[in-house]
């Protein structure tokens, strides 16, 4: 793996890791508001898929969303304000966690309802088929959007259409509360779309070099025009379903297994052994995201709240 | 003037539309093969199915693929064959497209027209014949739009398109068919804005889609038979609401009737008395009577299903009792008495 990309990777990594678990010291002293789903696990998943993106290209979250937001280069301090509900947030306060959208850099939203995202994202690729454009578009979402209507309906007039949309499932194994054995019978994502026949992959969602490789493969074709595909990551949700979440239904071996799944852990093993990155340049890195996130704190609490006048404003377009 | 119908000038406004903006397109079941009612006949023909796309029986992800075209530079109209089938995609009307604006503070517009039709009258049941616009007008962020005539229809059409919101265009099956008189070009009609179809002093009909006609028929005959002189005002659209033209006609008159073929319970016609009483009840002689459908599903059976429909004999006894008001003891006119009387 190339160096730069290398770093690049657990750059964004870290950036999100840190992010998100001062969120989660914020949403304990109820400084971010409302319902927050932390991505801590899956960060490999964000950084190797949106890193090759461009910003042209277009991206769709789900309600597990910071992460994606991040690694497609909306500014950190900007998703902070957003979630602590003021005026210099992305959405201006109006949005929230779950509502994320950064039109500017292609991130053209987070949705707080399961898989509602998958026909979005299908009008965006469509709109670029259209354009004769070489954008593409990649939609994230997890194993439980799978059993909605809208996977379904989408998967089939994705396929049919051939639109250039890359699926990214992060399947980390439960929906919500619940573990994928008591939702569907069947296990892996990639089968339930195998019928509609496009390209489909399952990777270990934690070894951040096979993501990359296998996204880099899938984006050549659909920058080709062809399209769609479907890139399953097997991930491990290392937070409850969200910041609260009493988590009875946790497996006491997870502890062991987040060890093994940690995909920064691994990433930078990985890169010390391989020379990808040099001495002391984890801990740098590590270092700077720390105190961009600092920063990005700083940046919201200075904000104001948005003037309540604004939202009435804000329902219609001019 | 041409001769047309209602249809006609649907599909007539559309290919004007996307003759002149590229970004303008079609989807929908059957689209490409005209549809049922043919409202998008021609189209693939002349702009192909690249632009005039044939979809899945897939209401949900068709209304969501529109929503992320029109935000993505697109000028979708997607067709939603029956309204009874919205139920299928208001999901995605609901929470993504009424809110994508609103919840990206401003950085997204959703410029997408969602054509659909209703009404009951030909026998097709309780699953394809319901008028459930009330539900839409409950969402903030949709625009909802009712025409009552091919010209209004071609005018709201135009204007709908280039509106830069989700625009939900509520079309009446009943009225595709008649033949009518409609200007070439028909003009754009702005949105918002009601249309007085027939002056009177003594009181105010206001009547939404099918039910102005049948408003105006009755208007002629309570002018002939009895010396009543009706306003007969069409809003057009429901959201946004030109309460001040409906509030206007109420304060010169002081009485007013609500007409549609809507179930009166929860119907537009609720909200429109409760905006018209806050705004003109000083003025007011009588209550404002509602004409609307009972509170039953539709049945298919002809004489039940006749009766089931609101129309003009029933706007004329709501009008007689908003005239007749505090001259003696009206009862509140209730339309179980002449559905059960025809029966």
């Amino acid at each position: 793996m190339d160096r730069d990309v290398a770093h690049a990777l657990l750059r964004t990594m870290w950036r999100i890791r840190l992010f998100e678990e001062r969120v989660a010291q914020l949403k304990r002293s109820l400084q971010v508001h409302g319902l927050i789903h932390l991505s801590i696990g899956g960060e490999g998943v964000a950084a190797a898929v949106c890193g090759q993106l461009r910003n042209d290209d277009a991206v769709y979250s789900g309600h597990r969303a910071h992460g994606h937001a991040i690694a497609k280069g909306t500014p950190m301090k900007r998703v902070m304000a957003e979630l602590m509900g003021r005026a210099d947030g992305l959405c201006r306060g109006i949005g929230g966690s779950m509502h994320l959208v950064d039109a500017e850099h292609g991130f053209m939203g987070a949705t707080g309802v399961v898989g509602g995202n998958l026909p979005l994202a299908l009008g965006t690729a469509l709109t670029q088929h259209l354009n004769g454009t070489d954008q593409v578009t990649v939609v994230f979402f997890g194993d439980g959007a799978v059993q909605a209507g809208h996977f379904n309906e989408s998967i089939n007039l994705a396929a049919l259409w051939k639109l250039p949309l890359i699926f990214v499932c992060e399947n980390n194994g439960f929906a919500e509360f619940t573990s994928r054995a008591e939702h569907s019978t069947v296990e892996r994502v990639s089968a339930v779309v195998a019928p509609y026949g496009f390209e489909r992959d399952t990777v270990d969602g934690s070894d951040v070099p096979a993501v990359h490789a296998a996204f880099a493969q899938l984006l050549d074709q659909a920058r080709g025009g062809t399209g769609p595909f479907l890139l399953e990551c097997l991930t491990f949700r290392r937070r409850g379903h969200y910041e609260g979440d009493p988590e009875k239904y946790r497996d006491p071996e997870a502890e062991q297994e987040w060890l093994r799944r940690d995909p920064i852990a691994r990433m930078t093993e990985r890169a010390v052994e391989e020379d990808w990155i040099g001495s002391g340049a984890a801990e740098t890195i590590e270092r700077e995201a720390r105190e961009e996130v600092e920063e990005a704190v700083r940046f919201a609490r200075d904000s104001p709240f948005p003037d309540p006048e604004i939202a009435p404003t804000l329902v219609y377009a001019q | 003037m041409t001769e047309t119908t209602f249809v006609e000038a649907i599909a007539s406004t559309l290919a004007t539309a996307m003759r002149e903006d590229s970004r303008v397109i079609v989807l929908g079941e059957d689209v490409a093969e005209g549809g049922p009612y043919l409202a998008t006949a021609g189209l693939a023909e002349e702009f192909g199915r690249e632009r005039v796309r044939n979809t899945p029986i897939s209401e949900g992800a068709v209304c969501g693929v529109a929503i992320g075209a029109a935000q993505s530079g697109l000028r979708p109209v997607v067709e939603i064959m029956f309204i009874d089938f919205i139920t299928l995609a208001l999901d995605q009307l609901v929470n993504q497209a009424a809110k994508a604006h609103f919840m990206s503070g401003g950085q997204l517009s959703v410029p997408l027209v969602l054509r659909t039709q209703g009404g009951a009258g030909q026998r097709n049941g309780a699953q394809h014949s319901q008028s459930l616009e009330a539900w839409l007008t409950h969402v903030p962020g949709l625009k909802v739009v009712m025409p009552s005539n091919a010209a209004d229809a071609a005018g709201l059409l135009k204007t709908a398109i280039a509106d830069p919101n989700p625009v939900v265009f509520v079309e009446c099956k009943a009225l595709y068919f008649r033949r009518e008189s409609v200007p070439d070009p028909p003009p754009p009609v702005p949105i918002g804005r009601a249309h007085t179809l027939r002056a009177g002093k003594d009181v105010t009909v206001i009547a939404l889609s099918r039910m102005v006609g049948d408003a105006l028929e009755a208007a002629n005959r309570l002018a002939s038979d009895h010396g009543i002189e009706a306003e007969v005002i069409d809003p057009r659209t429901l959201v946004p609401l030109d309460l001040d033209a409906l509030a206007q006609s109420v304060k010169r008159t002081g009485r007013a009737v609500i007409a549609h073929e809507a179930v009166n319970a929860g119907g537009f016609g609720a909200e429109l008395a409760a905006q018209l009483q806050a705004a003109a009840f000083d003025y007011l002689e009588a209550p404002i009577q509602r004409v609307g459908a009972p509170y039953t599903p539709v049945p298919v059976s002809p004489p039940l299903e006749d009766a089931y429909r609101p129309g003009p004999r029933e706007i004329e006894a709501a009008v007689r009792v908003a005239l007749e008001w505090g001259e003696y003891d009206a009862e509140p006119w209730e339309h179980g008495a002449i559905a059960g009387e025809r029966l």
